[in-house]
């Protein structure tokens, strides 16, 4: 037999036998299956990175410090998809019945979270979309297994007009300002072009909007139009390689960088530290805070990081990183909430779904889960996915994000008629029948 | 009158600032059509070598903590190892074999590199800052980036020195007779082998100059390996086998794109540079098939 013959034949029978070979879990352990689809590759993978690394250290410090969540191991495994739509499904598809059924998955992808809205309904499956995804998913009744939690674009982006607003003296004052929204030509980007069409129309404020090529790369024939049509804000609804450009190219027309907004996903170290000088003054909105005095971070450097683990420590405390573990508490959360109500320890997705639908994050909930002063409180239920919230503005020092505003409330008068009205439709068009609560 | 001189205005900067994207789309295509020239064979993997090239260069600003320019030489002989191994490994098992099959090889080799070079240097965006300007000037409320006026004069500069090369030096007269036929240049005691790792190794250097341009601008991330779909059109339409034509079809591309963007855009929702690109180099094939400077392929039935 040739070396090569050899070589070839080894590695193939590896391949076929490493299903075989991998260890089979003990029968008799209560065991938590949080599969992440995650995109540590990519044209988006700055912004894949941290979230993916505070998801994989939250559950590696609950399985180190605790044991697991009330004794249930939590079975925490990733799938890379890149940020592809067709390979994050793909990844749905592959997990989603290992280790005794997924119980939630989070896919930080508006595209994905699209794709899996149907399928996580007919698999009875949580997903929890933070701060992403379908802005009228936050009605219950029509999207029973889905969670935008917080707040969703629609109410991020009545906030942002509220800070604007206040900046300039008042809604009255907003009649002859212009507002610049930039956005990723993707569907994620468009999500907020609807209710600021709203806003433009009720508070008399000119709306002008500026798609940006996917990914993002070359950006210059937006920022020509935008320097033309010198408008008093610029709005961003950006993500990944898209940021810092826009931030630099904002600069390079000699646009004042406090009155450039991104969302929450245009808003992390990522985007301002690649971009320099050019960030300074730069604003975002975010439902978290960055920094790493919070206890649930100690825990996590303590006992991930302190014993020569932990996925990537230069992630640690940064906007983007926070924001996930905060994810993770408010799963952790509704776990515990699940076991409670059921009896059991290892609890399945239908029990999960009732679990997250009686989360409530207060002050000593806040205390209990070492995130006091990280994010706001909520309460979701089974009618309201989105429980309340509000979020911040921060500004970007030229080495930090510090807050700028008070919490920000969404304008609920505007925002909660639109989900409704959409979620009715999706309801029509499906042919499906509104979930009953209660 | 007034609006018309500001709009004037407003156009000629589109118009020059299209112009100096175009230099830096140029870049990228340069590597193309030395390979192509040189070989006969479409490298698809010159963007995934630009973006290993940038990330080398970072990766080792960051790692020893030495000035750029000996990250740059370093990168050099990282390229021109690259280039080794592309010869030793892959292409120089494929002499003869159909040009698709070569071309199905760079392939292999783009998701080669892009994998690996993540793996090696990490997939978070890293600033890159080798002292070159940034911010624009302002010429009469004419806005013009530093940087891109630079990558201009580099594009330039390039062109020189690789004309010189391919006309005026024994290497580059082996590397054309290469291109026309490989049986006959091998015959005459060209090293077939000698020549594809030379111009692998300056399709390289071509690629660490626009990965330097590119991630000044943009950082160096993974994205950068896209901008390879930005130089095709370039290539269409400036001619695969020419350096000129990359130029050239570079400027056209680069200034076609933002007019188009700027003055059609707005009537059919904008997002519309990338198509409207393509479009336009097929509109010059109607024309010239083989695209603006590329060579006129007769052969005898």
């Amino acid at each position: 037999m040739s070396l090569k013959k050899f070589v070839l034949g080894a590695v193939g029978a590896a391949v076929l036998a490493a299903p075989l070979a991998a260890p089979a879990p003990a029968l008799a352990e209560d065991t938590l299956y949080l599969p992440k689809l995650v995109y540590r590759t990519g044209p988006f993978a700055p912004g894949g990175i941290p979230t993916a690394n505070g998801a994989s250290d939250y559950w590696a410090m609950i399985n180190e410090r605790d044991g697991g969540v009330n004794g249930a191991r939590v079975i925490y495994e990733e799938c890379e998809f890149g940020y592809n739509t067709d390979r994050g499904v793909e990844c749905y598809e592959r997990t989603k019945t290992n280790h005794g059924g997924a119980l939630i998955y989070q896919p930080y992808s508006t595209g994905v979270t699209y794709a899996l809205t149907d399928r996580t309904r007919t698999d009875k499956i949580p997903l929890l979309t933070m701060g992403y995804g379908r802005s009228d998913a936050g009605v219950g009744t029509a999207f029973p297994w889905v969670f935008p939690l917080m707040t969703n674009y629609w109410g991020q982006a009545t906030g942002i007009f509220k800070y604007i607003s206040e900046q300039e003296g008042g809604i009255d004052a907003m009649k002859d300002k212009t507002i610049a929204l930039v956005y990723l030509d993707i569907a994620y980007g468009k999500e907020s072009i609807p209710i600021f069409r709203t806003m433009s129309e009720k508070f008399g404020f000119t709306l002008k909007e500026y798609p940006v090529t996917f990914p993002g790369l070359e950006q210059k024939a937006t920022w020509l139009q935008v320097r033309r049509a010198r408008p008093d804000y610029i709005v961003m609804w950006g993500w990944g390689a898209m940021n810092q450009t826009a931030i630099k190219e904002a600069a390079g027309i000699r646009f004042p960088a406090e009155k450039f907004i991104g969302n929450w996903w245009a808003g992390a170290e990522q985007d301002t530290v690649p971009a320099g000088d050019a960030a300074i003054g730069y604003k975002s909105a975010t439902f978290n805070v960055a920094g790493k005095e919070f206890p649930v971070i100690q825990e996590i450097v303590k006992h991930v990081y302190g014993k020569g683990n932990g996925a990537g420590e230069e992630n640690v405390g940064q906007v983007l990183y926070n924001r996930s573990v905060v994810t993770q508490t408010f799963i952790h959360a509704g776990i515990l909430a699940a076991q409670e109500k059921f009896g059991v320890k290892a609890i399945t997705s239908e029990q999960l779904r009732w679990g997250m639908e009686n989360i409530k994050i207060d002050d000593a909930t806040a205390a209990k889960m070492g995130i006091t002063g990280m994010v706001p409180n909520i309460a979701p239920t089974c009618e309201d996915h989105i429980g309340g919230g509000s979020f911040f503005i921060q500004q970007w020092d030229g080495k930090k994000w510090n807050l700028v505003s008070e919490p920000i409330e969404p304008m609920n008068d505007l925002v909660v008629p639109a989900m409704q009205e959409t979620a009715d439709k999706y309801l029509k068009e499906k042919g499906l029948e509104p979930a009953t609560c209660g | 009158m007034e609006d018309f001189v500001i709009e004037f205005m407003f156009f000629l900067e589109v118009l020059f600032s299209g112009l100096l994207t175009g230099t830096l789309y140029s870049l990228v295509a340069l590597g193309f059509v030395l390979i192509f020239k040189a070989s006969g064979v479409f490298n698809f993997a010159q963007g995934a070598m630009m973006l290993f090239a940038a990330l080398s260069l970072v990766g080792f600003q960051e790692m020893l903590g030495v000035h750029w320019t000996v990250a740059f030489l370093l990168t050099v002989v990282v390229m021109i190892l690259l280039a080794w191994c592309v010869e030793k490994f892959v292409l120089g098992k494929l002499v003869n074999q159909e040009p698709i099959i070569l071309f199905m090889a760079t392939i292999g080799i783009t998701f080669f590199l892009d994998g690996f070079g993540q793996t090696l240097w990490g997939s978070d965006i890293k600033p890159l800052d080798i002292g070159l300007p940034t911010g624009s000037l302002d010429f009469g409320g004419i806005f013009v980036d530093q940087l891109e006026l630079v990558a201009g004069a580099t594009a330039g500069g390039l062109v020189l020195g690789l004309a010189i090369f391919f006309n005026k030096t024994k290497i580059g007269r082996a590397l054309r007779a290469v291109a026309d036929d490989h049986q006959a240049a091998m015959s005459v005691g060209i090293s077939l082998r000698n020549i594809w790792i030379i111009v692998w190794s300056v399709a390289g250097l071509v690629g660490l100059v626009a990965g330097i341009m590119w991630g000044s601008k943009l950082g160096v991330q993974f994205s950068l390996s896209l901008l390879a779909l930005k130089a095709l059109p370039v290539l269409m339409l400036g001619g695969f086998t020419s350096i000129p034509g990359a130029i050239i079809g570079g400027l056209i591309i680069g200034a076609g794109e933002k007019l188009a963007e700027i003055y059609l855009g707005p009537f059919v929702g904008g997002a519309i540079e990338n198509w409207f690109a393509y479009m336009l180099a097929m509109v010059f094939l109607l024309f010239r098939p083989q695209g603006l400077f590329g060579e006129k392929i007769i052969e005898r039935v």
